[in-house]
């Protein structure tokens, strides 16, 4: 009787580390995905960056030094190395991005032009997607990390390889920036 | 300036535009309308902000796998019903096959010796009612889009480039795979999401909506979609709309079949009490299989609008959005004519405009397709202010 019941209790223990390794991997993976999507969507705005540039110099002959600004902030976001420094570097482009898109609501020509609209729209859609795969990325670090810290996984994750994961922190420079609406509502 | 509890930048009004927390400068009107009982007023508002996350996610996940699993069984259900009582009621004591004696290889020796009853109407309605039943799981979706001859966006002008963006946004939001889009010709605003699951799901707006809705408005409706997509709601309804109307045609089928039925029997054999009972019985299953499971969809359909409304506010983190659309959905009265009545149910408004959908309490929980627009904005504006 004692021996099949502590093969039972052996069992049990067996079954939830199983359970809790799995959940634990998953959750790994769907983090450093979130990640990625990050990744993918800062890209995304460095593609569309110089495209934008060109479409608005024309008329914006007399704002050169704001179009220099944010072409030199992207191509420093662009050979950034390392979390931090890309994180400054992405803070900074924001910063000048934000100072373009207001400087242009002084040229009612850019807002009749198409290309520029559509340009506009997609940065726009851009600043939204960085945000929110921020957020998804940020919301899955929380579950992650709380199903590590809580009582009694937190016996065995670190031992199995588990690390607790850090959230993307928005920068002081970005957080000091203003911001315009650019709905085209 | 930017909003102290979640970063967000558009923080000029007194509340912020992204998390719904109260500005904390003190000079702010609605401070004094937060600081009743039940809100802990301006000094909580530098908080960091969480929306109340539907706990209930998971739960509504199974919920509705469990209840796909009971439409789908329904109908099997009313199927073989109507196969049986065709067995019974209209071959009359069933369709027999003879069974021979000898072997099957020396045929001149082989005559039939006695008769054996087989259910033929009853396997081909189990059959034909699989097929359905397979078909309406696997490609409900193709038929509700179809019935509402959505067409897929054509990402030509801006709106429509804004609506795709759209999309993609709640898409990563949510972490799922961007669902395919579809525009319905209708100048009323509504919007529906279908699929069996998220990998094949799709999100339809008629063009009224995108002309009437801004940028963060139909961010909210797309949210609104994505969580429909994501609790499975989409699978449940539109399950749902297609084995319903394949019930309501069975239905129509069965009471002509049926009415021919009753003069034949009193006519022949004098049936005998027993066989009317029975017909009867049978009747009444046939006839009250299909409200049955139309019940069940109206029912359950009301509290997956207030989760979706939640869930979708959770995604945009922005429930002024969502809200300031269903004030322009409430104030449009005109039916939505290219979405049928099956498909009402996956709307994100009432395309009939019902004035049951108004009601509260018992009967209009049951009835109505849609919770009360007005109680939705209210709970949604109340997640703003409560968001700290």
């Amino acid at each position: 009787m004692a021996f099949y019941l502590t093969l039972g209790i052996v069992v049990l223990i067996l079954v939830w580390l199983v359970v809790m390794y799995n959940g634990l991997i998953s959750l790994k993976n769907q983090v450093q995905n979130a990640w990625q999507q990050i990744d993918v969507q800062l890209k995304r705005r460095h593609d569309l960056i110089p495209n934008l540039v060109n479409a608005v110099k024309g008329a914006m002959q007399f704002e050169r030094d704001t179009l220099e600004r944010v072409i030199g902030a992207r191509n420093r976001a662009v050979s950034a190395k390392g979390a931090q420094e890309a994180a400054a570097a992405e803070g900074q482009l924001g910063q000048a991005l934000s100072r373009l898109f207001a400087l242009m609501e002084n040229y009612p020509d850019l807002k009749s032009s198409h290309n520029v609209l559509q340009l506009q729209e997609e940065l726009t859609s851009t600043e939204n997607r960085i945000g929110f795969a921020r957020q998804l990325y940020n919301d899955l670090v929380a579950r992650y990390n709380i199903k590590q810290q809580v009582f009694p996984t937190n016996l065995m994750a670190a031992g199995m390889g588990f690390a607790l994961a850090d959230y993307f922190r928005i920068e002081e420079a970005e957080k000091a920036s203003p911001r315009v609406d650019l709905s085209l509502n | 300036m930017r909003c102290p509890s979640c970063g967000f930048v558009q923080f000029d009004a007194p509340r912020c535009k992204q998390c719904g927390a109260l500005s904390p400068t003190p000079r702010q009107p609605v401070a004094s309308i937060v600081s009743t009982p039940g809100f802990s007023g301006p000094a909580t508002a530098t908080r960091p902000s969480r929306l109340v996350r539907p706990l209930n996610l998971y739960d509504q996940q199974a919920r509705n796998r469990w209840k796909t699993a009971f439409v789908i069984g329904l109908f099997m259900l009313l199927v073989i019903l109507l196969g049986y009582g065709v067995d019974r009621f209209v071959i009359g004591s069933g369709f027999s096959i003879p069974l021979w004696d000898g072997s099957p290889f020396e045929p001149s020796r082989a005559r039939p010796s006695r008769q054996v009853a087989f259910p033929v109407a009853t396997v081909a309605a189990l059959g034909v009612g699989t097929l359905t039943a397979w078909l309406g799981y696997r490609n409900g979706d193709t038929l509700v889009l179809a019935s509402s001859r959505a067409v897929p966006l054509a990402t030509t002008d801006l709106k429509s480039r804004q609506l795709d963006n759209v999309v993609e946004e709640m898409a990563i939001a949510s972490g799922l795979p961007k669902p395919r889009v579809y525009v319905v010709q209708d100048p009323d605003p509504n919007a529906f999401a279908t699929g069996r699951d998220p990998a094949h799901a799709s999100i339809a707006v008629t063009q009224g909506l995108l002309e009437m809705m801004g940028r963060e408005e139909l961010q909210g409706v797309i949210a609104h979609e994505m969580s429909h997509i994501r609790n499975y709601d989409t699978r449940t309804m539109t399950v749902t709309a297609a084995l319903l109307g394949t019930m309501l045609l069975l239905h129509d089928w069965s009471a002509r079949s049926g009415s021919w039925r009753v003069r034949d029997s009193s006519d022949r054999k004098g049936g005998g009490a027993g066989q009317i009972v029975l017909f009867i019985l049978w009747i009444v299953l046939v006839v009250l299989a299909p409200l049955l499971g139309q019940l069940i969809a109206m029912s359950i359909s009301r509290s997956r609008e207030y989760l979706a409304d939640a869930s979708g506010a959770e995604l945009t983190r922005n429930p002024m959005g969502l809200a300031s659309a269903l004030r322009k959905l409430q104030e449009a009265t005109a039916p939505t004519r290219s979405i049928s009545r099956g498909t009402a149910p996956l709307c994100i408004c009432d395309p009939l405009h019902h004035r049951l959908d108004d009601g509260k309490g018992f009967w209009a929980d049951l009835l109505a397709t849609h919770p009360p627009m007005a109680e939705r904005i209210r709970i949604l504006e109340t997640m703003a202010y409560a968001g700290s």
